[in-house]
């Protein structure tokens, strides 16, 4: 009973951190420091890796759509396809499963092995607000770095498919960079960007705040030892990467159903 | 200095982990300025008698009040400036990783307080040097020992000068010196000022400097209860079998 319960528990737990995480916004001013420290422990340390797999992935999809559409004498619509695959989805859903493997892992290690070594207890009875002193920081930095890091994904992704597309198919690059820029001209209504550049950000803020929120959630709920900041580390990962990908679909289909 | 005045009181508590009993009935009380000493064999639960005080945990039965309040059911705010006027040292210090030791002494300053950052650093540099620790402030604790960390735990919990304090095991990993100098620490604290404190030790040398009651929790419940002399010259079997004393 006690195990069936659990998964509803951590649940509530981490609607009950985001909900007191919002209540603390206010509080940014006074955590900058470990904010700055935030930004640069889950951003520059993981970009390489953001670029690496952003530039793979945008080469993969030129190749892959490029060969298909070369059959028909379409290839030079692939800036298109790659454009609207990395901006809508390629970017943020990339760059979120990094960021879940990398950071979000470190957040509930770090965390978690706080909890076993009774930091936070300390913490709790020098009367200090944890949610404020821990949680905040971390949630508002990968708020920021999810969607910088998405744009960074997109450029290199839409860079690395226009090489494949040079390379491998025979586009001109200026063709190739042409219909990228054409197929992102469709305005947003709010803010002055293309919609499927606004819509890929705000999924990867989205998912920034996810990720956090579980791995932080993850890490504060670990009890006992080794063992247990292991399992709050594969909890977090796990629970990040299939909550993106629910997430994921239902925003998509909020921003594009017909 | 010691008043009639009750500060902490455990009233038939009773806490289970699962299926595991930890505390069974047990029922004590601290007087304000006293400081109690809990004894008791490893694993006994004297940890968990330590946290039902500061609402790190809560009874399954029974009631435990820190100045009236009952700590299952205290409101949080009320909690939280409870806890500003206590000081808990922990076993292994748990001391933040991530921040140095001036950092971590200075954390509930920072936090709690308006003092400048002037006023904290002193506070930080005179709490080192009552810990014997001076000029330690940029050290990492990774850097430290055992022993150090303690004392850099020591001097975080004594930071905010708390009324009531709480030592888990405070001598464990020290040096005879540096243990004996803690001892004393504690001692001159609660005859210089109104502290009420509870501290676990094993050490007899720890009981017989610092203790004003003695108690020994063994079961889950109060097993033995006395001054220190009494607890050292008891002919007890139970006793005198844990204080490893050659039977009379």
């Amino acid at each position: 009973m006690k195990d069936l319960l659990r998964p509803l528990y951590s649940a509530g737990y981490r609607v009950d951190l985001f909900l007191r995480v919002i209540l603390r916004l206010h509080h940014v001013a006074k955590r900058r420091m470990f904010l700055l420290d935030q930004l640069y422990v889950g951003g520059i340390k993981v970009l390489h890796v953001v670029l690496l797999v952003g530039v793979s992935i945008g080469m993969v999809v030129s190749l892959q759509t490029g060969i298909e559409l070369s059959r028909i004498g379409q290839q030079n619509s692939i800036g298109t396809l790659v454009a609207l695959s990395m901006t809508r989805e390629m970017g943020p859903f990339i760059t979120a499963i990094v960021l879940a493997a990398a950071t979000g892992s470190s957040l509930a290690a770090e965390l978690g092995t706080m909890s076993v070594s009774e930091e936070l207890d300390a913490l709790e009875v020098l009367s200090i607000d944890r949610t404020s002193f821990l949680v905040v920081p971390r949630v508002v930095a990968l708020a920021i770095l999810c969607p910088v890091l998405t744009i960074l994904c997109d450029a290199v992704g839409i860079v690395g498919g226009g090489f494949v597309a040079r390379s491998q198919l025979g586009v001109e690059l200026s063709l190739y960079y042409d219909t990228v820029l054409e197929a992102l001209q469709t305005p947003a209504e709010l803010i002055p960007l293309p919609k499927d550049v606004y819509c890929g950000l705000l999924k990867s803020f989205v998912f920034g705040i996810v990720i956090s929120i579980i791995s932080c959630a993850a890490g504060i709920l670990a009890r006992g030892g080794a063992l247990a900041v292991g399992a709050a580390t594969r909890s977090a990962v796990r629970d990040s990467i299939i909550l993106v990908i629910i997430l994921n679909y239902f925003m998509t289909w909020f921003f594009y159903r017909q | 200095m010691t008043s009639d005045e009750v500060v902490i009181q455990y009233e038939n508590v009773c806490k289970s982990f699962g299926t595991k009993v930890v505390l069974k009935d047990l029922s004590l009380s601290v007087k304000r300025g006293e400081t109690l000493v809990i004894m008791g064999p490893s694993g006994i639960g004297k940890s968990v008698t330590l946290r039902h005080a500061v609402g790190l945990l809560q009874p399954t039965s029974g009631r435990v009040t820190v100045e009236g309040h009952d700590m299952a059911t205290i409101e949080e705010d009320d909690l939280i400036e409870l806890r500003k006027r206590m000081g808990y040292l922990f076993q292994d210090g748990a001391l933040i990783n991530w921040l140095t030791v001036g950092e971590n002494i200075a954390l509930p300053l920072r936090e709690n307080t308006d003092l400048t950052e002037s006023e904290i650093k002193d506070r930080v540099a005179e709490k080192l040097a009552l810990v014997q620790m001076d000029g330690t402030q940029d050290l990492m604790p990774p850097e430290l020992s055992g022993g150090m960390r303690k004392r850099v735990g020591l001097a975080r919990a004594l930071v905010t000068d708390p009324e009531i304090v709480f030592f888990d095991e405070p001598n464990t990993g020290l040096d005879p010196e540096i243990s004996m100098s803690v001892n004393h620490l504690i001692r001159d604290l609660s005859e210089r000022l109104p502290i009420t404190s509870i501290v676990i030790t094993h050490l007899v040398s720890c009981v017989m400097v610092v203790a004003d009651r003695v108690v020994l929790i063994d079961q889950g419940r109060v097993f033995a209860e006395g001054t220190a002399d009494e607890f050292i010259h008891s002919k007890n079997e139970r006793l005198t079998r844990f204080l490893a004393k050659p039977y009379d």
